[in-house]
């Protein structure tokens, strides 16, 4: 039975990638479980400079899924590349996905060059959608013009696959991913958290201090499955699709809408032994459903 | 180390007030330290509910829990027989080798479950303990017996005066005098920075915060400290007075 899956070239020994924010700099998990089952590790993102996010509260429960609102904490760039990433790398042999946000195209540049020389970097990802920060974030994901400025920018400085990850807060997704296609990415991760908001009846107020935040966990599924779906149908390059999944069917599912590997992000946090059950569950789902390599099934829909 | 297991209800009920007491039986391996807590997945909920350990043994634990949503609502219906999935050995816990001889350990309401450990064990090394517990009123006092069996020093006030001193916990530290060394604390914030901020001597208060993972992952629940940003759940929940920054 084949599970590995290449993207851009590095080769995945299976497509269940923790997405960013879900699961720390890897190594706060060790302990859990070995590291080692898992395809690739998304990094929490990572800024120019430290940032301590947004104040607290920051999370919001919802139905089937969650509100967060962290606000991109991250120790810097350099902290990233000195301390987080060659720790992880000691335990971990598998994909690192390092995942940059900025407040401005100078920033992108700045922290993807750096990440590029980094030789225990395989991916980078560039979140051009992060609804928790003012600014930035996710200002330069809802428009294709600033989408495609992003990617030509970092691309130009970048040795390793850069993956766009984009924004559902759109009106079309299609158009934005189309841009970035245009401008040189290697690649999409699709979709970040759809921007929500709760409120406290008794206090009046928002749940979260920051007042909205980015809504994602199960409930989110279907919409990411369509966005993945229509993305692929639209653009060539290969699709890390994300959003609401929790087993190895969502993962076979998101394979079919489009994407080459899945991220799993909110369930990591209700279920910290989630991707290593879904890696031992994915045979035996492949298995039922008549699925020996599981490149078959990629745009299947 | 967090670790994911399943754990069995024993016994569930009410002991106050809108406070109930669940004991679970099942792997105590993780736990280390009075003031750890557990994450309690309840079904028909997203996030789980953490909730500080108040004992453990060989063969299970129990929490004390009060009834304020919809999570905890749906707890005191579970039945003997139950089994809950729940991740343990969470947050770093009191530290009782701080106390060299004498400890004054201050509760306020459903904090008294956390630091009961705490004052079995430093009971247990040999130290003078003084508590205070504050509560609302007599109908919310929790562990009496439990405390007063412990060996440690018993003093209660109640905001009413339906029992004890009426006041606040600090009005009940001013008719005292002990020569504790260290303090711990546990209990709403007000009282604690209040707890910290009376006391001259060292000593670390337990605080609390909205969670996701409850294990160090999410970055969620991070708080501003001496020392920087910290996650509550995984780098805390408990801090020295020096660190926190109120
Ligand atoms: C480290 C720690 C230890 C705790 N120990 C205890 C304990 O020993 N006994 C006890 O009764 N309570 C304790 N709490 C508070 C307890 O977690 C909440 O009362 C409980 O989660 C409420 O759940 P609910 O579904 O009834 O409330 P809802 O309001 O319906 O819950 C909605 C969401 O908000 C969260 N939430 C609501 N109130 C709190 C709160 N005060 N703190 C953190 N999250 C909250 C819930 O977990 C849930 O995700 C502790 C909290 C923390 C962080
Ligand atoms: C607590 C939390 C923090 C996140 N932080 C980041 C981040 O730093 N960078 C990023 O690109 N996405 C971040 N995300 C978005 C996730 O990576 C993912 O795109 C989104 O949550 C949808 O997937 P899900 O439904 O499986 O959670 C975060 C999500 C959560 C829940
Ligand atoms: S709740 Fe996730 S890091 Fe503390």
């Amino acid at each position: 039975m084949v599970t590995e899956v290449n993207l851009c070239g590095i080769r995945l020994k299976n497509p269940v990638i923790p997405a960013s924010g879900t699961f720390g700099f890897g190594t706060e998990m060790a302990g859990m479980y070995d590291l080692n089952v898992l395809g690739g590790i998304s990094l929490k993102g990572t800024t120019k400079n430290d940032r301590y996010g947004n104040e607290c509260p920051r999370i919001a429960e919802c139905p089937e899924g969650m509100i967060n609102s962290v606000g991109l904490q991250n120790p810097g760039i350099d902290a990233l590349l000195e301390e987080k990433v060659p720790a992880l790398r000691k335990i971990f042999g598998g994909a690192i996905i390092a995942n940059i946000s900025g407040f401005s195209v100078e920033e992108y540049v700045h922290c993807c060059e750096k990440a590029s020389k980094s030789p225990e970097i395989d991916i980078l990802e560039v979140n051009i959608s992060c609804p928790n920060v003012h600014g930035g974030g996710m200002a330069f994901g809802t428009s294709a013009t600033a989408a495609a400025e992003v990617t030509a920018a970092v691309k130009a400085v970048s040795r390793k696959p850069v993956f766009i990850k984009l924004s559902p807060n759109v009106t079309d997704i299609v158009e934005i991913a189309r841009a970035c296609e245009n401008a040189g990415a290697d690649g999409l991760t699709l979709i970040n958290t759809i921007l929500g908001m709760r409120i406290d009846i008794a206090r009046r107020k928002p749940v979260v201090a920051n007042r909205y935040g980015g809504f994602s966990g199960r409930a989110i599924f279907p919409i990411a499955l369509r966005m993945v779906n229509q993305v692929a149908s639209a653009c060539s390059i290969p699709i890390m699709g994300c959003g609401g999944v929790s087993c190895a069917e969502d993962v076979i599912e998101m394979m079919m809408a489009g994407a080459t590997a899945v991220q799993v992000g909110a369930e990591n946090l209700r279920n910290p032994m989630v991707c290593k059950q879904i890696v031992e569950e994915l045979p035996q789902v492949m298995n039922k459903y008549g699925i020996s390599d599981i490149n078959e099934i990629i745009k299947a829909v | 180390m967090p670790q994911a297991s399943r754990y069995k209800v024993i016994s569930n009920r009410e002991v106050a007030s809108q406070t109930w007491q669940m004991r679970l039986e099942g792997d105590t391996s993780a736990f280390s330290r009075g003031g750890q807590f557990v994450d309690v997945a309840v079904c028909g909920h997203f996030l789980r509910r953490p909730f500080a350990v108040r004992e453990w043994d060989d063969t299970g634990f129990d929490i004390l829990y009060k009834v304020v949503g919809h999570g905890t609502e749906e707890m005191t219906s579970m039945q003997a027989g139950t089994v809950l999935d729940i991740l343990t050995g969470l947050g770093n816990g009191f530290d009782a080798s701080r106390c060299k001889a004498s400890a004054l350990v201050v509760s306020g309401g459903l904090g008294a479950s956390p630091v009961f450990s705490l004052v079995k064990e430093l009971v247990a090394g040999g130290r003078s303990v003084t508590v205070v517990m504050g509560y609302n009123t007599a109908d919310d006092i929790l562990l009496f017996d439990e405390y007063k069996a412990s060996g440690a020093d018993i003093h209660i006030s109640t905001l009413d005066g339906s029992k004890g001193v009426k006041g606040f916990v600090t009005d009940v530290i001013d008719t005292l005098q002990g020569n504790w060394d260290y303090f711990y604390t546990c209990g709403p914030k007000v009282m604690m920075k209040a707890v910290c901020e009376k006391l001259e001597i060292p000593g670390e208060a337990s605080l609390e915060e909205r969670m996701g993972c409850g294990c160090g992952i999410c970055y969620g629940c991070t708080c501003h400290t001496a020392k920087g940003p910290k996650r509550v759940c995984a780098d805390g929940p408990v801090f020295r007075k020096e660190d926190i920054i109120w």
